[in-house]
């Protein structure tokens, strides 16, 4: 007798069998979903917190920085706030100059990249000529290698290749892109891995509507153009974001290549701010201006972004 | 029924294969006209680089120099292995940093997707707050990081905290011994999320009947895991550890902006070793023959990898 009662008092504690009665289950559902709020929560402040710091301590002077270094307050804007970190800023580097170079390098980089990678990925998928299958396995062999292997060789490359130069208003040609704004730029237009995702992509689609197409007269520049662009709309959006960062965050590159203070991105701004005595306020109303843009476009944006990253990890 | 003469019949199949192969001739026309635009770009700026950087490899190459490249064979390599205990060094602190990143961050990565990976109130801002650190240059990150760790810093500050007053404090990057740590958990905060995300379209992947027939089964959440979820992850999986080992293998900006190779070589990487061989201090031979090491141990971990998790299969 008491034998069987110990065994079903005994039973809903370990393992949830059918006969658990209905409030102890959803008591047990609810603690395992406050728990699952806290670990989330958890870390979701070891992601936040250092970028919350940063914006806050955007706002502090050097001084009240370090006094609120100890306590909770780092993370809030309490005690001396003002803007005056970032006129700081603006007094110390042209910023206005350094975000129109990032904005127009990258800009560039993922519109033409789009274009002429789409239009790799078309004639990989879709067109039938001699050589393609060759040229497809040499793409996805070139996706192995990483860019830090070949850009010092790239520098040395880049400082022999012809450029025009147009001196008191005569076009001539000379050599040498460094310094330039191509040099950020054309060098990272084609990109392996987004004619790698394009050609997923359009063999996606079904031939059938270029073959219709083509009976009505229509050429293979047309059939892309109105056809397969408009079908794309995922494929394009995937390669943009995947290309946007990068291009944005682009350092170690403009460091070797760009001199000229005037053609300079964003990030290499940054060694403008590391003196004797690094004004830190200052550095980080520096780095929540370079991160704010990209931050809003990722919060307007998230989903396509995560979609983004996701499509490319599922295609490898 | 009218007959068609003879003539014409036989005729017509001449015809019309030379208008096939007039369209084919067209089709390849058109092929090529559209991958010209990237396949120039990509061999001038890859093939090419590539090239270059096998053949200056065997030079004595430099950055700026009135002479032309002298071919020295082997010396190069010769030297990196044998002369060149910073070049050693950097090998050893790139191989730890791997080491430690790629199962850490792949583990962490794992964990969040399963517990992002549900139907739940505010499970969307969870999964956007910890992708916020991915789309945060690597750079700012890096400044970031480099001012929490100074000696009297926010990181200090936090750990005497949760410690009530024992923490002494340590400099994180002036300390040969804490500064490759540091950057590994920076790097690891930096790019989880990406990784997360990457696990998420894993499991998303996998049919939610499997899991009601292992409850039905009586299955524990752990078994469920083990005996669905991890099995169903094994292409997932492939991905991840490539990506990872190969991104963990070129650390370069954090060291770059943080320590630039210090203390005593500490936290010097291989790229970041052939970045300051042939870019600052103009070897650029030299550089190459490290960036083509550095190639090859890529290609041959990254297969590797490929074949150790595919056997399993």
């Amino acid at each position: 007798m008491s034998a069987t009662r110990t065994l079903t008092t005994a039973r809903p504690r370990t393992g949830r069998s059918a006969r658990m009665p209905v409030a102890s289950e959803k008591s047990h559902r609810l603690r395992g979903k406050i728990l699952l709020y806290v670990a989330m929560s958890l870390f979701g402040v070891i992601f936040l917190f250092p970028l919350v710091f940063m914006f806050v301590s955007s706002l502090k002077p050097d001084s009240q920085i370090l006094q609120d270094i100890d306590s909770v307050n780092a993370f809030l804007p309490v005690g001396d706030i003002s803007l005056d970190n970032y006129f700081g800023v603006f007094d110390r580097v042209p910023v206005a100059q350094f975000m129109f170079n990032s904005v127009l390098v990258t800009v560039l980089t993922v519109g033409l990249g789009l274009i002429v990678n789409s239009m790799a990925g078309f004639a990989l998928s879709r067109l039938e000529w001699k050589g393609r299958l060759v040229v497809l396995a040499l793409v996805i062999a070139t996706l192995i290698v990483p860019f830090e292997t070949i850009a010092v060789p790239m520098v040395y490359w880049v400082a022999q290749l012809p450029t025009l130069v147009v001196e008191g208003g005569v076009p001539k040609y000379d050599f040498g892109w460094l310094n330039t704004y191509e040099v950020q730029i054309v060098p990272f237009i084609a990109n392996a891995f987004s004619i790698f995702l394009f050609t997923q992509y359009f063999s996606t689609i079904p031939k059938s509507l270029d073959e219709a197409a083509r009976i009505d007269g229509a050429s293979w520049f047309t059939i892309y153009r109105r056809i397969l662009v408009p079908l794309s709309g995922p494929a394009f959006a995937t390669v943009a974001i995947l290309t946007f960062l990068p291009a944005w965050n682009q350092y170690l590159w403009p460091l070797m290549v760009v001199q000229k203070e005037e053609l300079r991105p964003v990030m290499v701004g940054m060694q403008y701010f590391f003196q004797l005595n690094t004004a830190w306020g200052e550095v980080m109303a520096y780095t929540s201006l370079i991160t704010l843009p990209v931050l809003i476009v990722f919060l307007i944006f998230q989903r396509a972004f995560v979609s983004s990253i996701a499509a490319s990890g599922v295609k490898g | 029924m009218t007959v068609t003469p003879p003539t014409v019949a036989a005729e017509l199949p001449r015809r019309a294969t030379r208008r096939l192969r007039s369209i084919k001739s067209r089709e390849t026309w058109a092929g090529l006209g559209m991958i010209a635009p990237a396949g120039i770009l990509l061999v001038l700026f890859l093939i090419v680089p590539v090239i270059l950087a096998f053949t200056l490899s065997f030079t004595n190459a430099r950055l700026i120099s009135p002479n032309p490249p002298r071919f020295v064979g082997f010396d190069n390599f010769i030297r990196a292995f044998t002369a060149d205990p910073v070049f050693i060094q950097s090998v050893g602190n790139t191989a730890v940093f791997a080491l430690v990143v790629v199962p850490v961050q792949a583990g962490l990565g794992l964990l969040l997707a399963v517990l992002v990976n549900r139907r739940m109130r505010g499970v969307t801002a969870f999964r956007v707050i910890f992708f916020i650190p991915v789309v945060t240059s690597i750079v700012v990150v890096s400044i970031l990081w480099k001012f929490m760790y100074q000696q009297d810093g926010l990181i200090n500050s936090m750990i005497d905290a949760l410690t009530f007053g024992a923490w002494s404090g340590v400099d994180w990057l002036n300390d040969p011994h804490t500064a490759l740590g540091a950057i590994i958990v920076l790097s690891i905060w930096q790019a989880v999320g990406f990784h997360m995300i990457i696990w998420l379209s894993g499991l998303q992947t996998i049919p939610e009947e499997l899991y009601e027939a292992a409850k039905m089964d009586g299955a524990s959440p752990w078994r469920q895991f083990t005996n669905v979820t991890w099995p169903g992850l094994r292409p997932t999986m492939v991905f991840v550890l490539v990506t990872i080992t190969i991104a963990a293998l070129g650390l370069f900006v954090q060291v770059d902006v943080m320590t630039q190779g210090g203390p005593v070589n500490s936290t010097s990487t291989i790229v970041y070793y052939a970045v300051r061989k042939g870019y600052e201090q103009q070897e650029i031979g030299y550089a190459a023959a490290i960036s083509l090491i550095f190639f090859v141990a890529v290609l041959i971990i990254a297969l590797i990898q490929r074949r150790l998790t595919r056997e399993k299969d």
